[in-house]
């Protein structure tokens, strides 16, 4: 199992099932989103996965015109741009995603420290249904 | 911790640039073994390219951009320097300016004598869509890009944090663009080499020869903030916020201290090499700096025993508007928040008491990004020694720094420069 792995592989199988699990290390109790399988601070390979409360606010944004091909395929453009974010958590971690739930046709009124609201974004890629992390404006 | 010092000193004796721009036909080979033609030339008494005993070459991926990997021997071997070791450093846009904190210690270390440094990059091959995608490839693959972070949006996300926490707004970015094309104009080897003014009197005459009405603009702000002209790419940024996408290959040539007087007279001293990493966008504590290049600095200055006001000549990586604003706190010119005002303030133009990026910077220069590290190295070369032409600055300078960011800042690398 990937989630055995505290690894990218793991997050991604938890993001299917709409759960944002970040690691905290058992030896020193610090938090990581994304997870990581060792502690940055005190390299313990102790870890556990730990359930975000998907609550934060947005710390930094753009509204982007000319995404990567993917964002394209989804159907966004410049005619209808979307909105990526980082977004810190309550519980301390940032994270980065798109941000749903905003009025992009004024970019000057979105305000860093919008409260968030974790979300799950599905999106059909050829065959594959995929699963994407998203926040919304609360 | 005590600041870390070289064995031995180095010294900077040529340098030279291919022209940075859209080159069709050209390959990396040829434009390096142009800027190595320019070096050669700059070095004052001459040298012989067999007593070079290592090279040192940035570059981001050619093998993305030419579909060439593993591009440090056919360079050497473009430039005559095969058997010596060659090198490919690759920290994305700082991967040149990571070449030249390995030639420092190669020549400190004592294991050589005389290095070639060098950078390179090959982009206008690929369509726009291909390059961003490519560039992309720096970001965290496994949590940005997915998210819909292209470079131009990374560097977006930094300035809406930026703007947010200081209250500088579009016109600041605006005018950072202003004021690098203003010195690129300057610049023979600039990518655009022309002012905002330029722009304007292209754009009408274009209209005038389709038979279009004449396009009008009050003045060359009117012109930037009219979304037509200058569209937003990803908000807050705009085209002009951008650098460009661009070919070029510079060179450089580093010998130990006690050396350089068998080359030129006027030897520019190599005084510190600091090289800093860090993490990706999501994992920082504040979006309104970067921290690699605080660190950077703060050794840099540590190393070199000079403090942020004692320097005349600065290349900064403005590969966006906002990072030249960001970059100038980071490396302590002025206090936090207090960037953007410096530089609406006209403190860091040409004619300024604190200039930035005399050359025109990435934005107008253009950014080929691994030989951009090297590049900001060969202005620094002509400023000090006061061969800089009409961008020259007054004064004789003889202190000078150039600051190269790698990926969206998860790399810096800073150098300090000393005519003595």
């Amino acid at each position: 199992m990937s989630k055995d792995l505290y690894s990218a592989a793991g997050f991604y199988e938890y993001v299917d099932e709409k759960k944002l699990m970040g690691t905290k290390c058992k030896s020193c109790g610090e938090l990581f989103l994304p997870p990581r399988p060792m502690c940055s601070s005190c390299h313990s390979e102790e870890m556990e996965w730990v359930e975000m409360s998907g609550k934060g606010k947005l710390e930094a944004f753009t509204v982007t015109l000319y995404g990567p091909t993917r964002m394209v395929q989804a159907g966004y453009g410049p005619k209808n741009p979307y909105c990526v974010g980082v977004v810190r958590l309550d519980e301390g971690p940032a994270i980065s995603a798109q941000i749903l739930g905003l009025d992009l046709s004024k970019p000057e009124e979105i305000k860093v420290g919008t409260p968030m609201n974790l979300t799950f974004i599905s999106r059909k890629e050829g065959e594959e249904e995929k699963t994407y992390i998203g926040f919304e404006a609360a | 911790m005590a600041a870390k010092r070289f064995n031995r000193g180095v010294a900077l004796v040529g340098a030279g640039m291919s022209s940075f721009g859209a080159f069709p036909g050209k390959t990396t080979r040829d434009l390096f073994v142009e800027a190595f033609r320019e070096m050669h030339a700059s070095v004052d008494k001459g040298f012989d390219p067999k007593d070079i005993d290592e090279c040192y070459f940035g570059n981001y991926s050619s093998s993305q951009f030419e579909g060439q990997g593993f591009t440090a021997p056919f360079i050497a071997n473009a430039v005559g320097m095969n058997p010596r070791p060659a090198i490919r450093t690759e920290n994305a846009c700082a991967s040149s300016g990571t070449a030249v904190r390995l030639g420092v210690t190669a020549i400190a270390s004592g294991i050589a004598d005389m290095v070639l440094v060098g950078g390179y990059e090959k982009e206008t091959d690929q369509p726009t869509e291909k390059v961003t995608e490519i560039l992309a490839t720096a970001s965290d693959n496994l949590y940005e890009n997915v998210a819909g972070f292209t470079f131009p949006g990374l560097y977006a996300a930094l300035a809406t944090a930026y703007m947010h926490r200081y209250g500088a707004t579009g016109e600041t970015m605006m005018r950072v663009a202003l004021q690098n094309h203003e010195n690129g104009a300057l610049n023979p080897k600039a990518q655009f080499g022309k002012r905002i003014g330029d722009f304007i009197k292209m754009k009408q005459k274009s209209a005038e020869k389709k038979g279009m009405p004449i396009p009008q603009w009050e003045d060359e702000m009117a012109f930037l903030r009219d979304p037509r002209a200058n569209p937003v790419i990803s908000w807050p940024m705009r085209l002009f916020d951008c650098s460009p996408v661009s070919d070029g290959a510079a060179a450089l040539l580093l010998v130990a201290e006690d050396m350089a007087h068998n080359f030129t007279d006027k030897p520019v001293h190599i005084i510190a090499s600091a090289l800093a990493s860090g993490v990706p966008m999501h994992d920082r504590d504040d979006l309104t700096m970067i921290e690699t290049a605080t660190i950077a600095g703060q050794t840099a200055y540590e190393m070199a025993g000079v403090s942020p006001k004692d320097i005349q000549v600065c290349e900064v990586h403005d590969c966006f508007t906002m990072t030249q604003v960001i970059a100038t706190e980071d490396l302590g010119f002025f206090e936090r928040g207090q960037g953007w005002k410096a530089l609406e303030e006209g403190r860091t133009a040409r004619n300024g008491d604190r200039p930035i990026n005399t050359s025109g910077g990435l934005k107008s220069k253009g950014h080929p990004v691994g030989a951009s590290g090297v590049g900001q190295v060969v202005e620094v070369w002509k400023q000090l020694r006061g061969e800089a032409g009409d961008r020259q600055l007054p004064g004789e300078p003889t202190l000078g720094m150039t600051h190269n960011l790698g990926g969206s800042g998860q790399v810096c690398a800073v150098h300090i420069f000393e005519r003595r």
